[in-house]
């Protein structure tokens, strides 16, 4: 019995000493996920500690960014893959999870037709397109969801690597797509609600969305599927083929002439982290109540990439935290100065490249770095590590 | 939606300079009476009196004639030979000639509206302002369908023997809009003396055009031949009905021989017509392909030959817009001149602009491209928000001046802006400019040297850190410089540089990077192609196409139409 | 794969006949025909652009050749495989400028250099067994890097990425090693152990080795090949080579 509990306490700690960062990362989203429903649920309205219906749906928009940011970073800050399409994948699961909300509407809309969604009838649309059918279940739009930014990355990645289309251009490519993607959205006769997209959500599963009990459960499920990603991001970079596609960015060449075929490394984690987007955006869409086509517009990937840098590109739990930093720091700015915000934002583009190239992460490691290469750091380090294992040998 | 307001504003400035090159066109209702002015005023003196006291006294009786009465005044007016004539008849064919009631003078209205606002008056003799009059004070002198055509033949008449050809031409047009018996006889009469080309040319379509429905089978072949030399529309479908059967069903034109001739005749109109549509969608396409490569340009310079993804490219390109802009309100009066001001002016701001970003940002990231990316997106929102708060977020109005507007007119069939003119000529000199800078210049030579082994030419003494600044303030300013034309073409305001920043990439990257004239190929082709897909799939949906097209093409062939070779090509 | 028409005597690793590269109209290869016997190490010099690296190049699938062919182990078409396939077929190749993976240790850079089949999906779940940790020790050993372990390979010094990249050839375990300019900016003392390790590779894989450093091709050389311009100047022993007098004259100077 105390065997076990030394054993489970050597990998506990051994997990902590391995990622503290991811720890703390998950010890918080933990706490989110107890924290808001009390916070919501039992605090009485009147009480300063009450967490209003704002904040669950700020705190929830956070999450689905910190995610977003989570899957640009496993491709740009492991692979180098400056991916500025990430917005479109993040839009394509939004959309394929607005559609279900639009379809669940049902003749609650504006023109009551209990099939079309109020855009169509306004656009004197006899029939559902085909695109449509299927997602008045919700396990369709799931699979939408997953998939279609899947096959977008897939099909765009299987050209692009395989005509070792790198860098910069990687960057450009994926920009002009989303743009197009965006332009596409726009138009009326897509299907897709043109301008306005899709809004006045009524309910998803059955659960009022206006409700602040249905708005708390969004917020834990984004909390457990952003640990979830986390722990899925890391346990691909932990893995050989995460060090290859680490690798990769070093030295392409080297790797392909170790007989890797790098293109498949490389097309599928963008895949897998477009899956992430996808998901980061479904989660995203009946919180904040509105998808529409502004959601792929270049910026918003160029800026997700800012929240990564900020964070620090690879550090995963970095990435996590700059987007949630930074989208803070917007939500304040916007709120109190909205012109200083493009000042602000502009300024820490510059700043972050030029003085902080790996983050805030990086500013902490250093600082670490700098405390050990004083006299006193490895003495503390070596007794806190001595205390550390001979209590482990004890307690065995 | 950038681009959809991108697409509807190249919609309004089309529409823009359609109108506009409808009113540049000479009008003749008010040229002529400035140039009779003219006469006037150097026409002896005593002569001038009594003819005027004559030419009053006829006018006058128009107050109460009727309107057998008006057609024999109209007669003798058209005989008098004052240099009123013209002018009076066509107020009077215009409603717009009007009898005073308290003293029965006869006086013309200078313009008609529905509102209550007293009339300005003009008087018909010396045609100068006669102060205004209530409408109830006057009486317009009425008109009916027969006064009418002889008013415009009488008109039209005068306008033909005009000195000037294009007063001739505007009045043989009017006359081929609706032939009537008597306008055919007063061309007829015309055909034999005219001898300006265009306008002979014209009499004869209009002749030609009443031939057909002559008796004479001979002439009417003979129309027939004379017509299938146009390519305007109204005689396109003249004679396509030519081949019509009618209710009764047979043919409208019994001859065989000319209803072959007049559908030869139809197919080679219609086949001239494609042509020449050809002819204006490859100039339409030209000319959005030389916007694309002017935005591109300077792009393909801090992109190609620094290997700097300057995300600031459109916010320099949007000082430029912003320059020409101040130049206006500098220089209100000389609109014409200021867009030539401004197209130094903003190379100035736009490069020096470049130069600090250089000097205090993208030095430190050379061989980071990635960096340079981010960082310089964060100086373009920086340069938005400035522009907002200095011009406020509302779009600025950038006049166009004079000289940039009307349409060439080459034929029936093909007519080009000149706005559109201007910009293809000034991206080709923008082009051969920078060639020449960088293959005859010192300083063109330095950037070729740095951009190609940097440590090498920092070796031979060649001040790398300038080199830089000034290459980069180069392609700064070229940005600027598009702005210039920019400011032309769309709205001026702190989104003009987001609308253009992915296109200016995509040109680069489809042209080759690092080769000057793949941008201008891959610019002048994205134009083109452009063009030939926006009658099917509409402005939005084509520039999809070309994007995804692009993309395409670069999963393809990854370094563009024209690449650059060699190891330096590799290592990037 | 068809094999040659002309089958050349038996027992070649590697083939090449009448190989031409030209970039921009000018030849970097031009009809180049060689061809290295199973087992044998050969050196192959020239004055600078004469090709060498070119050459491996084309033999590892980098650059396509206009026209030639390139036989590995006889019935190997390396025109027809791509790097990777090129690389699991046997041959490795170390970069004349030292490529390892930077931001990976030492040891990672070595476990990524095994020998096996390569899949994202199997190496997405891959462990190593004993017997892979130990041949990575082993090689640690030879190369003389089992301090640096846990370094990150950017750490290295030149001389030492050098021995990375040429622990991580024969973690790859291949047939036929190309190896350009091994020596470069290495001590005395490493470049003869570099020999001494190349030497001792010999009997079990067939190596070529490109150098500039006349003492190290004396110390290894058994047959040396002479590069000018594309083509083969002259090929024989070290002491023929020498005292040719074309490579004196192109290459070694008087
Ligand atoms: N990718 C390339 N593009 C253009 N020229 C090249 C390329 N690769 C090699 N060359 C040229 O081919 C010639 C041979 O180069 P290389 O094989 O590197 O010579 P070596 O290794 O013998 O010094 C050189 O002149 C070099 O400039
Ligand atoms: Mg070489």
């Amino acid at each position: 019995m105390l065997t076990r509990v030394v054993r489970v306490g050597r990998r506990l700690w051994t997990a902590w000493d391995a990622d503290r960062g991811g720890t703390v990362l998950l010890v918080l989203l933990a706490g989110v996920a107890i924290a808001v429903p009390a916070l919501n649920q039992l605090a009485p309205a009147s009480s300063a500690l009450h967490l209003s219906t704002y904040s669950l749906s700020l705190i929830g928009k956070y999450l689905c960014y910190a995610m977003l940011a989570l899957a640009l970073d496993l491709v740009w800050g492991y692979g180098g893959i400056l991916s500025l399409g990430h917005a479109a994948f993040f839009a394509l699961g939004g959309y394929a999870m607005g559609m279900y909300l639009m379809r669940q509407i049902g003749s609650r809309g504006v023109y009551g037709d209990p099939i079309l969604p109020d855009f169509m009838v306004f656009l004197n649309w006899q029939k559902l397109p085909w695109f449509w059918v299927g997602f008045n279940h919700f396990w369709f739009a799931l699979l939408v969801i997953a998939a279609l930014p899947a096959l977008l990355a897939l099909l765009f990645g299987w050209f692009a690597f395989r005509s070792r289309v790198t860098g910069v251009y990687f960057s450009i490519m994926t920009q002009a797509l989303s743009y197009a993607l965006m332009l596409a959205f726009f138009r009326n006769d897509m299907g897709f609600g043109g301008n306005n997209g899709f809004t006045d959500f009524k309910d998803i599963l059955g659960f009022d969305l206006h409700e602040d009990g249905t708005r708390v459960m969004l917020v834990v499920v984004t909390a457990a599927a952003l640990a979830a990603s986390y722990l899925a991001c890391r346990a691909i970079v932990g893995s050989r083929a995460g060090r290859l596609f680490r690798a990769i960015r070093d030295a392409e060449s080297r790797a392909r002439f170790l007989g890797y075929r790098v293109e498949s490394y490389k097309l599928w984690v963008f895949v897998f982290s477009a899956v992430l987007a996808g998901i980061a955006g479904a989660l995203y869409v009946p919180q904040v109540g509105i998808i529409n086509p502004g959601e792929f517009a270049p910026i918003n990937s160029i800026e997700a990439v800012i929240w990564v840098a900020v964070g620090g590109r690879g550090t995963l739990f970095g990435a996590a935290a700059g987007a949630v930093l930074v989208n803070y720091a917007k939500t304040y700015f916007t709120g109190a100065l909205p012109e200083l915000w493009l000042y602000a934002l502009g300024a820490l583009f510059v700043l972050v490249t030029l003085f902080l190239p790996r983050g805030l992460v990086g500013l902490g490691a250093s600082r670490r770095r700098a405390v050990q290469a004083g006299a006193a750091a490895p003495v503390i380090w070596a007794l806190g590590s001595h205390v550390g294992v001979s209590l482990g040998s004890k307690l065995k | 939606m950038l681009g959809t307001e991108l697409q509807v504003e190249r919609r309004r400035l089309l529409d823009r300079t359609e109108r506009s090159g409808r009113r540049a066109r000479p009008n003749g209702a008010l040229w002529l009476p400035s140039l009779l002015l003219a006469l006037v005023v150097f026409a002896p003196h005593a002569l001038a009196q009594s003819r005027d006291e004559e030419f009053l006294a006829v006018l006058g009786e128009l107050g109460d004639a009727s309107f057998l009465d008006k057609e024999h005044i109209v007669e003798r007016l058209s005989r008098s030979g004052h240099p009123s004539t013209r002018a009076v008849l066509t107020a009077f064919l215009e409603d717009r000639l009007y009898v005073r009631a308290k003293d029965r003078k006869i006086v013309i209205v200078k313009s008609m509206d529905d509102g209550v606002a007293p009339f300005d008056l003009v008087d018909p003799v010396s045609l100068q302002d006669a102060g205004s009059g209530a409408r109830d004070e006057v009486t317009r002198i009425g008109t009916n369908n027969r006064l009418r055509k002889l008013l415009k033949t009488t008109v039209a008449r005068f306008d033909l023997s005009s000195p000037d050809p294009a007063v001739k031409l505007a009045a043989v047009q009017e006359m081929l809009r609706d032939l009537d018996q008597a306008s055919i006889a007063l061309l007829g009469g015309r055909a034999g003396v005219e001898t300006d080309a265009a306008v002979k040319e014209e009499i004869e379509t209009g002749l030609a055009l009443a031939a057909l429905d002559g008796g004479d089978p001979r002439a009417r072949l003979d129309a027939v031949a004379t017509l299938a030399r146009r390519l305007r529309p109204q005689v396109r479908n003249r004679l396509a009905g030519v081949l019509e059967k009618g209710a009764d069903g047979n043919f409208v034109e019994p001859d065989e021989k000319v209803r072959q001739a007049a559908a030869a005749a139809v197919r080679r109109i219609d086949r001239s017509r494609a042509l020449y549509a050809g002819v204006e969608t490859l100039f339409f396409g030209l000319s959005v392909g030389s916007v694309l490569v002017l935005v591109a340009i300077g792009l393909a310079i801090t992109f190609g030959v620094m290997g700097v993804i300057n995300m600031a490219h459109g916010e320099l390109m949007m000082l430029g817009a912003y320059t020409t802009y101040v130049v206006q309100l500098a220089m209100p009066r000389h609109i014409g001149l200021s867009i030539l001001v401004a197209i130094p002016a903003a190379f100035l701001v736009a490069g020096l602009a470049g130069v600090i970003v250089e000097r205090t940002i993208i030095r430190f990231l050379y061989g980071r491209p990635l960096e340079t990316l981010l960082a310089t997106f964060g100086v373009s929102l920086v340069l938005q928000q400035s522009v907002r708060s200095l011009f406020s977020a509302n779009n600025r109005s950038v006049e166009t001046p004079p000289w940039m507007s009307g349409t060439l007119q080459l034929n029936d069939a093909l007519a080009i802006t000149f706005n559109r003119l201007y910009i293809v000529i000034f991206t080709l000199i923008v082009f051969a400019i920078l060639l020449v800078v960088l293959k005859r210049t010192r300083l063109g030579l330095d950037i070729r040297a740095v951009s190609q082994n940097r440590a090498m030419a920092q070796a031979m003494g060649i001040r790398t850190g300038w080199v830089d600044a000034m290459t980069f303030g180069l392609g700064s300013g070229i940005a600027g410089i598009a702005g210039v034309a920019l400011s032309q073409f769309t709205n001026v305001g702190p989104n003009l540089g987001q609308a253009y920043i992915i296109d200016s990439f995509m040109v680069v990257v489809f042209g080759g990077v690092g080769n000057l004239w793949g941008t201008l190929v891959g610019g002048m082709s994205m134009g083109v192609v452009n063009q030939l897909l926006e009658p099917y799939a509409g402005a939005v949906l084509a520039k999809i196409f070309v994007l995804v097209a692009l993309i395409l093409f670069i999963q393809r062939w990854p370094r563009g139409l024209f690449p650059q070779t060699g190891r330096a090509a590799e290592s990037q | 794969m068809i094999r040659p028409p002309d089958l050349p005597s038996p027992g070649k690793i590697l083939t090449l006949d009448d190989v031409t590269v030209s970039f921009d109209g000018f030849k970097a290869l031009d009809g180049l025909t060689l061809s290295v016997d199973r087992g044998e190490l050969r050196c192959i010099i020239g004055p600078n652009g004469a090709g060498k690296t070119t050459m491996m190049d084309v033999v590892t699938g980098k650059t396509r050749p206009d026209h030639g062919s390139a036989w590995f182990a006889e019935d190997v078409d390396l025109l027809a495989l791509s790097e990777p396939e090129i690389a699991q077929a046997g041959i490795g190749r170390k970069f004349q400028k030292p490529t390892v993976f930077e931001s990976l240790t030492v040891f990672e850079n070595l476990e990524l250099a095994i020998w096996g089949d390569k899949s994202f999906w199997k190496d997405l779940v891959a462990r190593l067994t004993r017997a892979e940790r130990r041949h990575i020790d082993d090689i640690l050993d030879v190369t003389g890097l089992t301090t640096e372990r846990a370094a990150l390979a950017g750490t290295l010094s030149h001389g030492q990425k050098q021995w990375l990249e040429i622990g991580m050839l024969l973690m790859q375990e291949p047939e036929l090693l190309l190896v350009d300019e091994p020596v470069a900016g290495m001590t005395p003392d490493e470049t003869h152990r570099t020999a001494e390790l190349l030497l001792s590779l010999a009997a079990e894989h067939s190596l070529i080795v490109v150098e500039h450093d006349m003492d190290f091709v004396r110390s290894i050389a058994r047959r040396v090949t002479v590069l000018h311009e594309g083509r083969v100047l002259a090929d024989g022993d070290m002491g023929r080579v020498q005292n040719d007098p074309l490579v004196v004259e192109v290459y070694l100077g008087a």
